[in-house]
This record gives C-alpha cells, structure tokens and sequence, in this order.
C-alpha cells in the first residue's frame, strides 16, 4: 500500500521548489526521470518533453480466455506550472514579463521570483505606496508597469529566461504551502502509484507538459499510449472561503479536508460515468472521503485525452487546495494522502470486464 | 570593514511591528552590546546604547536614531478560520494578495508564529461592483490552512501579522525583503557603532532602535525626550529610483546614503555632515524635502525646546512592500559617513555653529 511518509513529503517539496514553467518542464522531467530508475518496463521523453513510461502488469502468464487481458491505464499528471517569460531587458537588472498560464495580474506586485536554469532571485516591486495616489491605489496595475529586478548585475539573465513564484515548501502540521501544489500533487502521487503499481493492469504513466497552455502535452501522450482508458490526476481550486455578505458560499468547487475531488463535468469533458461509480463506490467501500468536485468552469488533461484517437474513457481526480495560480496555494496533508490511497484502491480493483459494465 | 549581511538577515527574519518591537530588539541589543558602554529600554520601548565620548563631564551628545519597528497587519475578526485584518502602517492592499505572512498567535499564551498567505477571495464572493479591480483591504483574509476550530483556539483578535517573504540576495550587492525599511538603518548604525570600536571620540554617542515610527514616530519622541541629545541624526530608508518611481523624490540605488534638505534639517550641520563627505569622497546624493520628511527627524526636531536634526537616507526601492530592495554598499557608507562625523565632533561644536543668514 503506497503512504506518505517523510520521503514523499521531501520529493513533494522537491517537486514544487523546482521551476518548470510550460515548455520548459527540464527540472521536474529531471526529477521524475531519476524517480523512476528500476521501476519501469519502458521510459521515453518524447517530441514535446512528455515523460512516458509504462510499467507492466504481472497477471497469469496464460489468459483464462483470450479476450481477458490486462486494461491499459494510462495515468496523467501534468509537470508545467504557470509562471513568466522575461522578453525584453530593459537595463540595470530590470526585464519586462509576460504571464505563462491563468495568473491574475492583482497577484503580481510584491512578490519574490526565481528566474532561469540558476534560480536567480529576482523581485516585482511597484510604486512606493507613499508616491501614490489614493485614486491610483484603486486602479489595478497593469501588467507592462511592472518588471522583474533582479539587481544591477543582469549578466546572467537574459530575454527568453522563464521565471517562477520564489515560494519555497513549508508543512505547519496537516497545512502544507507551496506554490505549484497544481500539479506537483499530480506528479507526486502518480511517481508512487508508479512504484506500487498493481499487477492487475498496464500502469501507462504520462508526466506531460503544457498543460497550462491548452492540454498539448497530454494530447499526444494519449495518441501514443492508446490506453484503454485514462485517469488524471491534478489539483483543483477549493473556493471554500466565506462571502462578504454573509451569504452561504454555494461555488466553492471543492472543499479543504474532505478528500479527493472526483469529476463529473468541466469545461473540457465529461467523465466516463463508470469510472466515476467506479472511484466513489470504493471510496465508500473502504471509508476513504472523497467528494465531488462541483460541475463547472476549469478543466484537465482529461479535455485532451478523451479526445484522443477514437475516444479514451476518462476520469479525472483532483486533490483541493487553495489559491490555484498564485504564488502560495494552501492544502492539506490528509487531503493528498487520501487521494493516493483512492486512486491505488480503484486502479487495483479494474478488471479486464470494467469497460463492458453499463455506463449509466 | 565586518560583512553586516548576516546580521541585517537575522534582524529581517524578525517580526517586529509598531507597539510590538521586542523580537527585533532583542537581536539588536545582542548586537549592540558588545559596542556600548550601557544599554537599556527607553518607557515606550526604545533601544538606548550608550557608548561614552572621551571628553570632559558633562559632553554633549549625539543621538543616531534608526527605527527598529515594521509595517504588518493586525487581526480584526475571525470568519470560519480566516482571518480579516487591518493594517499597522501604512501598507498598498494591490502588493497583499499572495503574499506570505506569520500570524502571531496569542491563544496559548507566548506569541506563536503560524504561517500564512493573504488571499483574494474569488469575484464571487465579492462586491460585484469589484470585478477585475484591486480588492480593498477590508475584504481580503490572512489563511493558515487550519481547521475553524484550531484557528479559534490559537488567534486572537488583535494579532500580529507580520510579513515572512525571506530575504535574499539579487545580483550587483542588493539584497530584498520585508523590514529593509528600517532595519538597514539599524545596520547602518551597528556599522558606525563597529567603526567607533577603534575611532577616539569626544560626544557621547547614543544608538537608538526606536519604537512606532510608523504609527508617527513616538518612540523618538519619546526617546529625544529621555535622551536629551545635543544633536540628532534620524537615519532612515529613502525612496530609489526604480520601475514606475524615477520622479524628484527618488534617489538612485547604491550611489550613496541622501542628505536631506529642508525645513526639518538643521541647515549648517547639514552642510557640515555634506563638506564631510566631499572631503572623504564618500558617494552622496542630496535629497528635498519641502515639507514633513518622513523620518523620525520630523519628530525629534521639536522635542522639549527643539533639537538640531538632520536627516540621513538610504535609497530604498519598492518601500512597504515585502521585496524592499537596498544596495549594501549605501549601508556601509552610511555608516562609516555616520562615524567619521561623530568622530570629528569638538567640544566646541555646537558653539561654532552660526547661522548663515
């Protein structure tokens, strides 16, 4: 049974203090790579960066019949993270930026980053709050206002460089912040399902990238594994804050502490509703908490992989936290640890027969 | 010359708001010690270091006072686990959200350090008529993450929440973080207090961490009072000149600590501490100020029956946000400028002073 120990509390810090903004997911893809030394049957980095590994099942060697063979399951979690691109110096260490990914700009002024390969440090200061008028302090600032400083010596930084929230790691109990928790959660427990994949099927493991950019990198990792069907494992925004008017919060996607949020519906696909019964009929059998994350806007890599050749049954789970895209989201230990435990609970459970049960 | 870096990291890793300063004064005074003669804590907090001047009882005095206390926030309410808060300084709501921040939570006795982020509630849960504008402060929180019920247990209203954005070092010598504003004064001043270790002086000198200078410079009221220093140096943060800030009243970054001018400033010992540092070619800017400075200087001035001040700065980027920007080398000069004018002070400094009118 796959826990969470202090090795994958240190690999989880690991993961999101590393920079991998969209199309330069190197550190992370490093991570992974070294990760998953002696646990699989095949690895491949393929034409976008994606990492595909598949780890095989050990099942009877003589199917009983030969039409029972082993599920492929093709597992997703995305290595990308939104974050910035330098793309003008304008002289003494200052650059402008551009956002990679869904950032709301009100999250930039004052925030410490890492830029490039090094991890430079750098800031994104504004107008002193003494030089500013109260009208001005009501406007929001615009993006081209603002610059990365990274100090007078700008010799190594240069135009191109990718940047990150600066935000390191930090556990305060079951509290866990950290930028990039969407989706080092995903990257985190799809290594330890990995290496305590069950032997009842196929794992097909797909580390992917550009996910933040539009789904790119699970598109074709799906086209390439072809699997019998896809989970995808992500993080997704628990809005579960109090309204300013007192009024009962009913948008709140998902809430902090009550387990993995199963899909149903967003933005970019349905889930196969037998993989939903699936996940919850086992969450309920094995006292895991799980809930469902309330239909609506967002979307996974699940949008790109069902689409896939001619049709891949997928599902998504999420673990929640709070403040997706920021520089520091908020979760819960309980919340990631259950999320294992479900996902490996349902994966060992699939039997050859799953895609011939009723969808609905 | 000693690397003050280390220290500086230290004293900015303490929290330290206005009305709440021990924690930073307990680093400076483990600093200080060695390099005063006494040291105590003024009525409302101040850190008093004296070190005694070499000439005849009774001496004049100077007195350097660099403000000790920090910006931050302060719990208001608590709903469902979150926290609302206001603001202790003066503090721009567009720098809070995302930013990292310790609760100091009172619940249990000793302040507890609990980390946590100001967070933007999602435009649902706002006014409407917010939309993609900039969320007034009122409707922001602090979170820790924990449950409701242990955040009741452990936060009070009435907390402390002080910025935790670590410091670091960027490139060309600079360092950032929370508290640069004023605690590279501090350093500044440990650095003339370190240079004074091997410089004979006549004045007594006292080195003041003051206390509230945020909430309107009361410590140094307070202190000037007690203190009764025959001259007053506030040394202060000043504005740098950086992204959306170039105007009049910015400074470039690492060109030297300011010398301020104005109504504030004593005007001859102005131009005495100025002829100094042509003469020991320590870089220098001039800086305005027509009216208030800012500083503890506006407070000291005035005390009891007015103090000759004046008024020292060193450039600052991004002032009261959690990534202040500072060039070390204007801490050094600002020190070393500090000592060598303390060091060059006669007895009969004050009675060669004529006005030039």
């Amino acid at each position: 049974m796959p826990t969470i120990g202090n090795a994958q509390l240190k690999l989880l810090e690991k993961l999101c203090n590393a920079c991998a903004v969209c199309g330069d997911e190197g550190e992370v893809r490093k991570i992974v790579l070294d990760e998953l030394k002696g646990h699989a049957d095949d690895v491949r980095v393929d034409a976008l960066g994606n990492v595909l590994v598949t780890r095989l099942g050990s099942g009877p060697s003589t199917p009983l019949r030969a039409s029972r063979k082993r599920l492929k399951v093709m597992v997703s979690a995305h290595m990308d993270e939104v974050g910035f691109m330098l793309v003008a110096d304008d002289g003494d260490g200052l650059f402008r930026f551009e956002t990679v990914g869904g950032i709301d700009i009100r999250h930039l002024p004052g925030k410490a980053v890492l830029v490039g390969k090094d991890h430079l440090p750098g800031v994104i200061g504004v107008r002193p709050i003494h030089l500013t008028t109260t009208e001005e302090r009501k406007q929001k600032i615009p993006l081209d206002a603002l610059r990365i400083d990274i100090g007078p010596d700008s010799g190594k930084v240069k135009p191109g460089d990718r940047a990150t929230f600066a935000t390191r790691f930090q556990r305060n109990g079951p509290v866990l912040i950290a930028k990039a928790l969407d989706d080092r959660f995903g990257v985190v427990i799809l290594l330890e399902l990995f290496k305590n994949a069950p032997a009842n099927i196929d794992l097909q493991a797909a580390f992917t990238v550009q996910e933040e950019i539009g789904l790119r990198g699970a598109k074709v990792a799906a086209y390439a594994f072809n699997p019998d069907l896809a989970v995808v494992v992500d993080a997704t925004p628990a809005n579960d804050l109090p309204g300013w008017d007192g009024e009962e919060n009913t948008s709140f996607n998902t809430k902090l502490g009550l387990g993995p949020a199963i899909y149903i519906a967003d933005n970019d696909s349905f889930s196969d509703p037998r993989l939903v019964r699936h996940l919850s009929e086992i969450a309920q059998a094995d006292g895991i908490p799980f809930q469902f994350r309330q239909p609506g806007s967002g979307g996974t890599d699940a949008g790109s992989i069902h689409m896939a050749r001619s049709g891949i049954p997928s599902v998504s789970v999420s673990v929640p936290h709070r403040y997706s895209h920021t520089a520091a989201s908020i979760a819960r230990l309980d919340d990631w640890k259950n999320t294992l435990v479900l996902l490996h609970a349902a994966l060992k459970r699939l039997n050859p027969e799953f895609l011939t049960s009723d969808r609905a | 010359m000693t690397d003050i870096t280390p220290f500086l990291k230290d004293l900015l890793t303490a929290p330290g708001l206005s009305g709440y300063e021990d924690p930073a004064a307990e680093i400076i005074t483990a600093k200080w010690t060695p390099l005063v003669h006494e040291i105590s804590r003024g009525r409302l907090g101040s850190l008093h270091g004296l070190r005694r001047g070499a000439g005849a009882s009774p001496r004049p005095s100077i007195m350097v006072a660099t403000h000790m206390d920090a910006i931050g926030l302060m719990v208001t309410g608590i709903a469902d686990g979150f926290l609302r808060f206001t603001q202790v300084g003066g503090v721009d709501p567009r720098v809070l959200p995302g930013a990292l921040v310790t609760v100091y939570a009172t619940g249990v006795g000793k302040p507890q350090p609990i980390p946590g982020v100001v967070v933007q509630p999602q435009s649902q849960l706002l006014p409407p008529e917010i939309g993609l504008n900039p969320v007034p402060l009122e409707y922001l929180f602090v979170d820790t993450g924990l449950p409701p019920r242990k955040v009741a247990d452990l936060v009070h209203v009435g907390d402390v929440i002080s910025f935790a954005q670590p410091p670091f070092e960027l490139s060309g010598g600079t360092i950032t973080g929370h508290t640069l504003d004023n605690r590279v004064s501090v350093a500044a001043l440990t650095v003339c207090l370190e240079e004074l270790q091997s410089r004979p002086h006549i004045w007594d000198v006292w080195a003041v961490a003051t206390t509230q200078e945020e909430i309107g410079t009361i410590g140094a009221t307070s202190s000037t009072f007690e203190l009764h220093p025959t001259i007053v140096i506030a040394l202060d943060v000043t504005h740098a000149k950086g992204p959306g800030s170039s105007d009049w009243q910015t400074s470039p970054l690492g060109k030297g600590p300011t010398l301020c001018m104005g109504p504030n400033i004593h005007p001859v010992i102005h131009k005495a501490m100025k002829d100094l540092a042509e003469r020991l070619e320590i870089p220098y800017g001039l800086e305005y100020a027509p009216r208030h400075t800012g500083t503890d200087g506006y407070a000291t001035q005035v005390v009891a029956e007015g103090v000759p001040t004046l008024v020292m700065g060193i450039p600052l980027r991004y002032m009261h946000t959690p990534v202040e920007v500072v060039a070390i080398k204007d801490i050094q000069r600002a020190g070393r400028l500090v000592a060598e004018f303390i060091a060059g002070l006669t007895p009969d400094f004050m009675e060669k002073i004529t006005w030039d009118d």
